[in-house]
């Protein structure tokens, strides 16, 4: 452990806040940059947190090598602070010094662009919304603009995406979300009942319900010092790794969709849907939502369901490498996936990307891996990698990931029948340890989700800060698609598959 | 080719046959029942543990235009409430959403109070344009399957498009934020009359867990009526497509040929 910061582990016990230094912005700068200047290390979070005429920020950075979270601190006093960006430096910190300079009105001197984040309703700047941002203009007669949302042509979220092309070429696209901005954040503190909180962590992103309301529970467990059973722990992996299969199988079929290939899209749609009756099967929603609760389960894995799930994965698993070895042997389907929407190893290490967006590039960042939780610290498991970081990665990851989550759930089907089974319920009656800080990470489908609370005097929750993988990864997109064909668009948005609502909150 | 024909046969028949009996899973949590002998105590029991307060203090009704479906007030008191995997829960009218202790009766379209002009112009095809405003994608990608292979809506002609222009109606999933109140107002303005509005999903029919949230802006909604209140969270595709055939008046199971 370094002793100038805490190195703190995910899914371990909470850290004493007299614990986390203070120290001053400069020193901060340092050795943050210090930490950040090679790849085996990201920035999971940074914030700022309110109180009392002061700012105070957390920046946690998590070293992949060691499974450890270094956690700094400095504080600001009064409101509207002018600070030297460290964006310049490191290009990955530039969504949370926007996101700083979006809700308190903190200056980032030599940020390149503190463009909005998600015009939350409690902005610093309220003279400003959404409905007139001022896109980004390049002023040139020979170029043109093309302008697609917040609302879209498909069944999906609202976002503004604006292009500047040459012709069919796109030499810049631009990126506005908030349309989603529900101030769940904000609820967080204000609803105090831990069922409420429980069904918000849900909603976060309603595509990685189980993602979420893991990140959730493991942050209360922690916080209240509870212990659960390796059975339990089994099930809510089994969960997890449902959830990851059923959205790229998902995401396989509307992969094919965009281009085309129908045969490739309708199997994989039902493919999807045994995956998600599944889990109907199991707690009665076809998201999971309600499956994971703090301290229990409302929803003990049955000897039926495994059953069921095996003769499920063993049936569709099958037919999903049917339908996969058609799908990549097809000359029509490469030539719309190869070196297509490609970001090189060096773009995802620089803008901090996560999950899938990384291991696409070659970059192992898996947190099951780098920081295991729940019963993957038992379980251990080797992160899928691609290396071309095209669309072509981005899809074959998904086909692969798939294969292994089948493998992980059937390994963890055979523990987890050896294990003493759990009878406990959810508990939503607690105490949280007082004036702590505890973070909580979980590998969903999309990448690393990050949720991180600080607890007053009182033990209650004094500030809870989420994030999902979305919030580094839509810069990914952003710079995929330069120089590509403009009607390449949608394919490469599908591949990377992010949230608008884990982004807007 | 024959690899094509090898996989559609490993695949066999995927869709839906009947949308309207099609069973679900017995867990599914759909239409609840409530016991007529809830005491007074059992009552705000679970009046004050349900997270969106759906449960009336008073008379023990659940609304299911609040109700999130976490089943814990089921958990709380077993032998008094339970939900049943009924999915044909939406309605026509926002007080039939509300499920008396009781009383034991199918949710279901009240077909004299459908505007004339939905069954005159819609029953044979039904175009809708989706609109997301603050909705967690749950509800977004159950719409989106029921055009899919397995529940195949588009049998009867009710598809998503992609134009308000080419729609019949507008079908609003989320508690419609502040940041989405504009573009709502265009895209509903850019329906041609006449046209209809569906909430589907619980944080549609009244804000569920985002009810008076700062960052939600529901006026819209004072301003024009609504045709089908669609509970869920998210929809079930069955329950939409049921809700949306019982509006057009569709009676028949025939496939078209």
């Amino acid at each position: 452990m370094n002793p100038l910061y805490p190195g703190i582990k995910n899914d371990s016990s909470p850290t004493d806040l007299a614990a986390i230094p203070v120290v001053e912005y400069n020193v901060f700068s340092d050795r943050v940059s210090d930490l950040l200047k090679d790849g085996s290390k990201h920035c999971i979070a940074y914030y700022g947190v309110e109180t009392s005429g002061h700012l105070k920020f957390y920046c946690c950075i998590a070293d992949d090598s060691d499974n450890c979270i270094a956690v700094l601190s400095h504080q600001q006093k009064g409101n509207h602070p002018v600070l030297k960006s460290l964006t310049p430096g490191c290009p990955q910190l530039h969504i949370f010094e926007r996101e700083i300079h979006e809700n308190f009105g903190v200056e980032f001197e030599g940020h390149p662009w503190l463009k909005p984040v998600r015009y939350p309703q409690d902005r610093y700047d309220k003279s400003k919304n959404i409905d007139n941002y001022p896109f980004y203009e390049i002023g040139s007669e020979e170029l043109h603009e093309v302008g697609v949302g917040p609302i879209h042509a498909g069944v999906i979220e609202p976002g503004h995406f604006r292009f500047i092309c040459n012709g069919e070429k796109v030499l810049h696209l631009e990126i506005q979300l908030g349309y989603q901005h529900r101030g769940i954040e904000k609820l967080w503190i204000e609803r105090k009942d831990s069922l409420q909180r429980c069904l918000l962590s849900e909603c976060i992103a309603g595509d990685t319900s189980i993602g979420h309301a893991l990140a959730h529970a493991q942050l209360v467990e922690s916080l209240a010092g509870f212990e659960v059973s390796e059975a339990l722990q089994i099930e809510r992996c089994i969960a997890l790794e449902m959830e990851r299969m059923a959205v790229h199988i998902g995401d396989t079929a509307a992969l094919c969709g965009d281009i085309a290939y129908q045969l490739g899209q309708v199997v994989c749609e039902t493919l999807r849907t045994t995956i998600i009756n599944t889990t109907q099967l199991w707690c009665g929603n076809r998201f999971g939502k309600g499956l994971v609760r703090p301290g229990g389960s409302n929803y003990p894995l049955s000897n039926a369901v495994a059953d069921e799930m095996l003769r499920v994965l063993a049936d569709s698993g099958g037919r999903f490498d049917e339908i996969n070895d058609r799908i990549y042997s097809l000359p029509s389907v490469l030539a719309r996936f190869e070196d297509i929407g490609k970001i090189s190893e060096k773009q995802a290490l620089s803008i901090g990307a996560v999950g899938m967006a990384a291991r696409t590039c070659g970059i192992a960042r898996d947190i099951r891996k780098t920081h295991p939780f729940q019963f993957y610290k038992y379980f251990p498991i080797q992160p899928v990698m691609c290396e071309t970081g095209d669309v072509f990665a981005r899809s074959m990851l998904r086909n692969l990931e798939v294969r292994e989550s089948v493998k992980i759930v059937r390994g963890l089907i055979e523990i987890w029948r050896q294990k003493d089974k759990d009878t406990k319920k959810p508990v939503y009656d607690y105490t949280l340890k007082p004036d702590c800080f505890a973070l909580s990470m979980v590998e969903g489908w999309r990448g690393e989700i990050c949720h991180a609370a600080l607890t007053d005097t009182a033990g209650n929750i004094e500030h809870y800060k989420i994030k999902d993988p979305s919030m580094h990864n839509w810069l990914a997109l952003a710079l995929a698609v330069r120089n590509q064909e403009i009607s390449d668009f949608p394919v490469c948005n599908k591949s990377f598959n992010l949230s608008y609502c884990g982004n807007d909150l | 080719m024959l690899r094509e024909l090898k996989i559609l046969r490993s695949h066999g028949i995927q869709y839906v046959k009947n949308l309207r009996t099609q069973p679900v899973s017995e867990l599914f949590r759909g239409r609840p029942v409530i016991a007529g002998n809830l005491s007074p105590d059992e009552i705000n029991e679970i009046a004050g543990l349900c997270p969106v307060y759906a449960i009336d203090k008073e008379a023990g009704s659940m609304d299911l235009g609040k109700c999130v479906f976490c089943k814990e007030c089921a958990f709380r008191q077993p032998d008094k409430i339970r939900f049943t995997n009924d999915y044909r829960i939406a309605s026509n009218t926002r007080e039939d959403l509300l499920i008396k202790p009781g009383v034991e009766v199918p949710v279901r379209i009240d077909e004299n109070k459908v505007r004339k002009e939905i069954k005159k112009f819609f029953k044979g095809a039904l175009k809708l344009r989706q609109i997301s405003a603050g909705g967690d994608n749950s509800n977004e990608m159950e719409l989106a399957a029921t055009g899919n292979v397995n529940f195949d809506a588009g049998r009867y002609g009710i598809e998503f498009v992609a134009s308000p222009r080419h729609a019949d109606g507008i079908v609003i999933t989320g508690p419609i934020t502040k940041n989405m109140a504009v573009p709502l107002q265009l895209c509903y303005d850019a329906v041609p009359a006449p046209k209809i509005i569906i909430l589907a999903g619980t944080d549609a029919i009244s804000g569920g867990l985002f009810a008076g949230s700062p960052a939600i802006d529901r006026s819209f909604l004072d301003k024009y009526p609504v045709d089908l209140w669609v509970p869920g969270n998210p929809v079930h595709p069955l329950t939409f497509i049921n809700g949306v055939l019982d509006m057009i008046g569709r009676k028949t199971n025939r496939m078209k040929s």
